[in-house]
Parts: structure tokens; sequence; C-alpha cells
């Protein structure tokens, strides 16, 4: 029997098997930010084991709620420089260099084919794009990630989702992981890893398949993966040219980790997305997802452009085509947070900061901000936002508000017209 | 091994997720005690805002639900709510992965029964109360109403999560093996 690239990864990094179907798994990256982090750093310090099992691996950021707002996220900022500073860990970013962790660790290139990644962070399974075994932990397996650098999970079954055909112009990563999640529900991939293969990804951008992976969670599961190719190899190149002689040599060595042909699947589900318009979602669960025509209509308040799923530069560029040369509807507001800093000069050479500008939308720094309602862009009881975000929950980006799920297309010309629009009709004039 | 039981509070719905549970405006916080009055603070049932500060759910050391209980953000504040409020068992149909994983690696537990055992729990009247053999692997739901005669369930526990509980969690168990 053949194996999965998760198999092959757990594999590769088995440390002790408890149970048979219970792995301890060595982490390659543990990453960490000031929301989750903190409470392992203070907890570790009571018990006398403030200690890190190897500095390099450690990456660290302060991303959900900075500059901070107040006392307390400024004392959780403290907390985490402190502890870098003290244990020299040296991919520590902090203010003026410091991203949406799921968009800056990649674009730092610390993630490769075939690692083991945690986070104190559901959206971890982003990094699966690379190839990367990729699982969001709650404090205590950071703690002991930070410590032992072990993590344990159950020996991962993997669900394929295939996905075929060509997306048609307007249609993005983020209208596929919302199809598939409506087709999954909210749980129809726990406790499993989702492989998405087919010509779809193999035609995605680094940054689509991060988009499509960012958002495996949201069906329960425990990483989305793709499997590492000539794409993914010309998105390391700058950090592994020293590895390989060549992209080619790096693109066969890559290969080792895709699934066997005869691999065993628990489940396959095919989706066929020539045909896909813009998805959204509707009500408090991301599984309930509809064709944007379907809510054409609907008045929202604010528009929020950024975050961990639809942040990148690929993301700004998408909505500065729509933006172009229009403006906000009246009353309507608009936020956007390009999710690094590198994205965010990106964008500034590429004059797109200046459309976002020129359409009233107010910019700001890198930030998780108000995709989980923690600052920046929170929005007041009965509020609704056009969102490019990853979830939709009662209360997630304030309190009464509603989210609808969408891709930045979607997101952007919700904002031209003040209601959920269909992109696709600021794109035919092409 | 701790002991676990007590009165138990009925959440009937699916799909209940972590910012439910605790917000992430708490998130701000850094001892695990702070989170105390905001248990269940946003949770809708029925489409309604439920009640978070009822005796009912003060008195609460137990949880039942139905599917894929603690879905969404990995954020271990969720279990820290309830064990801060001594809620020391969550017992549902099934649970987000990451949620499980927690309440055991924070030695308490979250113990998946069969639909039609949750269903036949939700049907009970009266004030319910909850009996964990771990030994036995079986939990007892008993009534304050005596004309309901108590129910037995046995469920799975996996033995590492069982190791976990023995610990009293992944760090005392991991600091001690690795």
């Amino acid at each position: 029997m053949g194996k999965t690239i998760a198999t092959k990864i757990f594999d590769a990094h088995l440390r002790d098997t408890p149970t048979p179907g219970n792995m301890i798994l060595d982490i390659d990256v543990v990453m960490c930010h000031e929301i989750t982090t903190p409470i392992a750093i203070m907890d570790l310090m009571e018990k006398g084991m403030d200690r890190v099992f190897d500095t390099s691996k450690i990456k660290a950021v302060i991303d959900h709620v900075t500059p901070a707002k107040d006392s307390k996220t400024a004392t959780q900022g403290k907390i985490m420089r402190d502890w870098a500073k003290r244990h020299q860990i040296k991919d520590f970013f902090d203010v003026g260099a410091n991203g949406v962790c799921h968009a800056l660790f990649p674009e730092k290139g610390f993630i490769r084919p075939g690692y083991t990644v945690i986070m104190g962070d559901s959206h971890t399974c982003t990094h699966g794009a690379f190839g990367a075994f990729a699982a969001g932990v709650g404090t205590t397996d950071l703690e002991v990630g930070i410590l032992k650098g072990v993590c344990s999970f159950r020996a991962p079954e993997t669900m394929r989702v295939v996905l075929t055909g060509k997306l048609s112009s307007g249609v993005t990563a983020k209208d596929v992981i919302l199809a598939v999640i409506k087709r999954l529900t909210v749980n129809g991939a726990t406790d499993k890893v989702i492989e998405f293969v087919g010509p779809v990804v193999d035609a995605m951008t680094m940054a689509a398949r991060m988009t499509l992976c960012n958002m495996a969670v949201e069906a329960g599961a425990t990483s989305g993966l793709c499997l590492p190719d000539q794409v993914t190899a010309e998105y390391l190149w700058p950090f592994i040219k020293d590895q390989y002689s060549s992209l080619e040599v790096a693109v066969a060595d890559f290969r080792k980790w895709h699934s066997d042909p005869d691999a065993h699947y628990v489940e396959t589900i095919e989706l066929e997305v020539s045909t896909l318009a813009p998805q959204v979602t509707f009500g408090f669960k991301p599984d309930q997802v509809k064709d944007v025509s379907e809510l054409e209509g609907t008045p929202v308040d604010q528009i929020y452009i950024g975050s961990c799923t639809n942040g990148r530069i690929e993301d700004l560029r998408d909505a500065a085509e729509i933006l172009a040369g229009k403006t906000l509807a009246v009353g309507v507001r608009g936020v956007v947070t390009p999710a690094t800093p590198a994205i965010y000069s990106q964008a500034l050479d590429e004059g797109i900061i200046k459309i976002f500008m020129d359409a009233g939308f107010c910019v700001l720094n890198p930030t998780c901000g108000a995709c989980l309602g923690m600052s920046c862009g929170v929005l007041a009881a009965g509020e609704v936002c056009a969102s490019t975000t990853n979830r939709n929950f009662n209360g997630r980006m304030g309190k009464g508000g509603m989210v609808h799920l969408m891709s930045p297309y979607s997101a952007a010309a919700a904002a031209v017209t003040g209601t959920i629009t269909d992109p696709r009709k600021f794109l035919n004039n092409n | 091994m701790k002991t676990f039981g007590g009165p138990a509070i009925l959440l009937d719905r699916s799909d209940i997720n972590t910012d439910e549970i605790i917000p992430a405006k708490y998130l701000t916080e850094i001892t695990k005690v702070a989170l105390k009055p905001h248990l269940l603070e946003d949770l809708l049932l029925d489409g309604k805002p439920f009640d978070s500060q009822s005796p009912a759910m003060q008195q609460a050391r137990v949880v039942i639900t139905r599917a894929n209980f603690g879905c969404g953000s990995s954020r271990e504040h969720a279990v820290w709510a309830f064990e801060v409020n001594d809620i020391n068992i969550v017992i549902a149909e099934s649970f987000a992965r990451i949620f499980r994983q927690n309440m055991f690696n924070c030695g308490i537990l979250a113990i998946e029964l069969p639909a039609a055992d949750i269903e036949q729990i939700f049907k009970m009247r009266g004030e319910l109360t909850i009996e964990v053999d771990l030994d036995k692997t079986e939990m007892t739901t008993r009534s304050s109403d005596p004309a309901q005669a108590p129910i037995t369930c046995s469920f799975q526990m996996n033995p590492f999560d069982r190791d976990l509980v023995a610990a009293g969690g992944w760090l005392a168990y991991a600091d001690k093996k690795f």
C-alpha cells in the first residue's frame, strides 16, 4: 500500500507511538503569536521551565493587535518581546517588521515541503500549501512544542479533493474553498487531512494555494496540503538556491513527498470548477455558502480586505482591478490591511495603495485586527461587512455584526455598489 | 486521578464554536481566571442569546451538547473558560479536533457518545447529574425527577488520552517522557 504525503511526513518525523493511533512528531517549525503564546511563556516561567528546544526553529510575531491598542495588548507584546530577547530568538517580528503570521512566515521562506509546523492558531493549515504538514494547536501543545519540539497527532486519514476544469474570470481560490466547505460542511473533514490536487491546483499560484489551504480548518480538517511542485520551488528559490544546483533538481527532490499512486484515501471528492460562480457566505457558519448572485443587492456597511486568507499582493491586485477609478458607495466604509510590510511596500510600488485611497478606503498597517473583532474595524450590532476573511461566526467581527465571506473581487464589487454584487460585471469589460 | 462529574447543563445545538465559548475580545487576558465571567457569552441557542449567568449554568460541572463542539479557533481559552468555571467534562456527539485535544491536554474530559445516547439524555426531564467512572469507561445520568430512571452509557476512551488525564495534562506527560 502506498503512502499519502501526510503519512510520508508523519513517518519521517515520528518520535513515539504511545498507542497505534497516536503519533508524537518532531516539529520543524514552532510559530508563535502574541495571543496564544504569552500564557504558555508565563506558565513555563512559573514552573521553572522557561526554555526553548531550538531557538532557530521558533518563529515569533506580534500580529493580532499591533501596534498595541491598550495596556493589555501592550503587555502581551512585551511578554513576547522579552521572551524572544531572553532566548535570542532571531526570527521575531515586532512593530514595523510584523505582519499576519500566515502571510509573513511563508514570505520569509520558513516553510518547506515535508516540514511539520505547529502554531497556536487554527489557520496554521495555510502552510500546507507548501506540501508541509501544518496544524493549528492550543496553548498547551504550543508550550510543549516550545519546550520539547514535539506534538501529538492522531494518525492522519487523508481526504482527497480533486479540483478539475478551469476557473473562469472573476472566480478565485476563495470561491473554490467556499464551494468545497459547502460540500464538506463544517465538520466534513474533522480529524482528516485534505489533499488538494488536480489541474486547478497545479495552475494556482502559491498565494492562491495558501488561500485554499487556509480555510481547510473551516471544514474541520487538521491540515490542508498541496503537492510541492515547480510553483512551490519557484516561490522558495531565493531561500533554497544554495541547497539545490537548479530549480529542476529542487522540483525532483520535492517529488519524494508526493502521495504514491496507490495511496489510500478515506474519501475522494471531485469538484468541477469551470462553471463555478463567485461564492459568498450567509448566516454564521462557513458552510452556509451561496452564489453571490443569490445574495445580490444585500446592503453592506463595511468592506474589509485583508487577513491570512486574502491579504496578499495578488488579492490586493484583484480588488484594485475593480476599484481603479471608482469610489466607495455612499455610506460604506472601506478598510484594507496588506498582510505584511513587503506586501504593503509592493502595493505602494504598483500604485495599488493609491487606488484604495482614491476609492476612499482606510489603509491600515498589517494586522489581524477586525477579522476576529479585536481592533481596527470592529462592527456595531446590526452592521454588515463584506469581508475577505475566513470566519462568519456570530460576533466574530463584533457583537451583533454579520460577516459575509467572499473573494477580494467580490468585496471590491460590494465596495463600489454598497451591496453584495457579482464582481464579473466589473471585469467583463476588459 | 481527578474525579469527574456533577450537575449538567444541556446546550442543544451542533457546531458551537470557540468564538461563542469565549469571544476574541477577551483573548487579551493573560490569566485564565479573567475569562471566568465570559464563558459562552456569545452563544446563540435557537437564534436567541443564551443566559450564561443563570443559576443552572453557575452550578454546572458538566456540559452536554450535540455535534462538532468547539469548532473554529484553536484558542485554548475556550477550554480554560470551562475549567475556571469548574466544568471538567464536555460530552458531545463529536468534537472539533483542536478543542478535544486541548481538553485532554489540560487533563480534563471530552467524551464522545453516539447521537442516540445524547438524544436519550436530552429527552430526560428534571435537573441532571452526571457520574463518570473512568475505569469502566461508563457514565451515568441521574435526574432530580424520581420518575426518571438513570441512564448508563459506555464510552470509548483512547488510551493515550487516558494517560494525559492521569498525568494531569500534556505538559506533565511530555516533560516526563521527552
